[in-house]
């Protein structure tokens, strides 16, 4: 293996009814980085049917070059399609890095990827570097139960892979206009060398809890005792108008189901307000919330490592906290509502 | 008849594990082991379906020595047979390399009894990465199916399954053919005790213990921390950050604190309707 003929930066771009998600644009940002410190281009995938005109917005997030595949044989997801087409397609222009975001499409497509060509892939990375002059993709996460970060490496095959957190990369601002180059790619695949099928897909808007996307979110840990004190969240929840989180512990338990679980093994967020309340702080939990811009930590326990992540710490007892919390805060509501004059 | 292979793994159950400082992989010895709390739901799966179909289970797992305990484990939940490939050769090895080492089990458990079926739990709690299942598909050339929350059917006869896979917002319905490979979520079922009579059988049960020389068409440069792509470069801790002002007094003061601290982001709430 030459490593001389692989070059450039890759993204894979997922698509869902014609949007690109915020995942990929946030990879773009972080391989625009990766790209500019090597000096090569930066490439975004995508792989769809009538998608083609999301090109657009792969360069105004920062590409330079966009490979299209867009064939009705790709209206769905499915492993086998997309792999022979990213495989196709990495096997004619071998690029040195290819980026997925860890979701259950970039998870499920890398790890396929990686087998066939084969190379390493680094999973659910959270920070991305490259070595300048060699191209050595430097992915770290957090590892053996989130308690430690490692960084791997993969020093002997070409292109090097990882998939990587939601909302840890940041997207760069978009620039209207820019444009770059778009490669036109055609698989030959016919619908009968596809062995899997989507039958149909149910959407669960309902059931679905969005806590990536709240600005506000209200979190709660073991220190809760049991599943009736657990209801404290949602009420403090319900009075800001915040969705609820929870850690391992609590989602383990079965106090509150697996969509509100925050960290390595949950969701990331990074909502504006960002309260822990009897959450004691393991490096897995941090890792799904230190990047919130108010971190509001409510613990009984005054050693808790909490308090080294949070903006603002109570140590108190979260049965009195927090209901004073409810009242007081539903009363300067009122009389902001009123016209007075803040008094607090 | 239906013969599904459940791929566990034996994994360490602390927060105490300690680091091999020359291989930068874990040390093992450092903390006790369990099965898999995952791969509890994969086997439990490869159970319902055999009770479910007929058939048999055989549980496969690559590891140390004791991880034979984890394959009683299986046996306690009702699986039939159990196999273990150990060996130093197979130490140290990351998704690809341990995706080899189980394929090629799997092509020797198949010469016993074809392979139907294999179920992998979403991922292990040690490695968190998810992609050994996936990558023992490709390597056996079957469709991976990840991400499975319910399986609807599976029909041995003409050759296809239905299940239900998890997207972001909802489910897909998806038909494959058979045999193919499922990483199931853990919401699929709940694992009830173990009957009594499973818990006699997996006292007494000694799984079949193969190594590198067991298995056929093995090339070892292939296995183990050899055989591996990615390598652990550096482990470290990472950097406390900043601890916060901690708010002091009277409950009643703190949180009047607290507000006035919420309220210099006073947009955030006002948007509310029906105050």
């Amino acid at each position: 293996m030459d490593f001389q003929d692989y070059k450039g930066v890759w993204v894979f771009i997922e698509e869902k009814d014609g949007v690109i998600p915020s995942v990929s644009l946030e990879l773009l940002g972080a391989g625009r980085k990766l790209a500019n410190k090597r000096g090569v281009e930066l490439a975004g995938i995508l792989i769809g049917e009538n998608i083609k005109h999301l090109a657009k917005t792969v360069f105004e997030y920062g590409a330079d070059i966009t490979y299209v595949y867009d064939q009705p044989i790709f209206k769905h997801y499915r492993t086998e399609s997309f792999m022979k087409a990213l495989l196709e397609c990495a096997n004619k222009y071998k690029p040195e890095i290819i980026l997925f975001g860890a979701t259950s499409t970039g998870k499920d497509l890398a790890s396929a990827v990686a087998t066939d060509l084969p190379t390493g892939l680094t999973a659910d990375t959270t920070e991305l570097d490259v070595e300048e002059d060699t191209g050595l993709l430097l992915a770290s996460r957090p590892a053996f139960g989130g308690n430690i970060m490692a960084t791997i490496l993969c020093k002997k095959y070409r292109p090097q892979m990882a998939t990587v957190r939601a909302k840890v990369m940041k997207a760069l601002t978009p620039e209207p206009g820019k444009t770059g180059k778009i490669v036109e790619e055609m698989c030959f695949l016919k619908e009968e060398d596809i062995r899997t099928k989507v039958l149909e897909i149910v959407q669960e808007t309902t059931k679905k809890i969005r806590i990536d996307e709240a600005d506000i979110i209200v979190a709660g840990g073991k220190g809760l005792g049991n599943s009736d004190g657990f209801q404290l969240i949602h009420q403090l929840a319900e009075t800001l108008g915040g969705a609820v989180g929870a850690s391992r512990d609590v989602v383990e338990a079965g106090w509150v189901e697996h969509p509100h679980q925050v960290g390595q093994t949950g969701v990331t967020v990074t909502p504006k307000i960002y309260f822990a309340i009897g959450i004691s702080g393991a490096i897995q939990h941090l890792v799904g919330m230190k990047n919130s811009s108010l971190i509001i930590a409510i613990n009984k326990d005054s050693e808790a490592p909490i308090f080294d992540a949070c903006h603002y710490g109570i140590v108190g007892d979260a049965f009195e906290i927090v209901p004073l919390l409810i009242e007081q805060f539903n009363q300067v509501i009122k009389r902001e509502e009123l016209g007075y004059v803040r008094e607090v | 008849m239906l013969h599904i292979v459940a791929c566990i793994k034996q994994v360490p159950d602390t927060k105490i594990i300690k680091m091999n400082p020359k291989t930068n992989t874990m040390d093992r010895r450092t903390a006790p082991a369990i099965l898999n709390p995952y791969d509890t739901h994969a086997v439990e799966e490869a159970v319902r379906l055999r009770d479910r179909y007929g058939g048999s289970v055989s549980v496969l797992s690559m590891g140390p020595p004791p991880a034979v305990q984890a394959i009683k484990k299986c046996i306690e939940i009702g699986a039939d047979e159990g196999y273990l490939i150990t060996d130093r050769r197979f130490a140290g090895a990351d998704t690809l390399a341990t995706s080899y080492a189980l394929k090629k089990a799997l092509d020797k458990i198949s010469k016993i009894n074809p392979v139907d079926l294999i179920i992998c739990g979403k991922m292990s709690i040690d490695g968190d990465t998810g992609q050994v299942g996936p990558g023992i598909a490709r390597r056996l050339d079957i469709p991976p199916l990840t991400s499975v929350e319910k399986i609807v059917e599976v029909n041995q006869e003409e050759g296809f399954v239905i299940i239900h896979r998890k997207i972001e917002d909802g489910y897909e319905i998806v038909k494959s053919t058979l045999p193919c490979l499922f990483s199931v979520e853990k919401t699929i079922n709940e694992v009830p005790y173990s009957p009594f009579p499973n818990m006699l059988k997996a006292a007494k049960y000694q799984p079949h213990i193969w190594s590198v020389d067991d298995l056929e068409d093995v090339d070892v440069t292939q296995l183990g921390l050899k055989g591996s792509p990615t390598i652990v470069s550096k482990v470290w801790a990472p950097p406390k950050p900043e601890g916060g002002t901690l708010i002091e007094g009277e409950p009643s003061k703190q949180v009047e604190q607290l507000i006035s601290v919420l309220f210099e982001k006073k947009e955030l709430f006002s948007v509310r309707e029906g105050l």
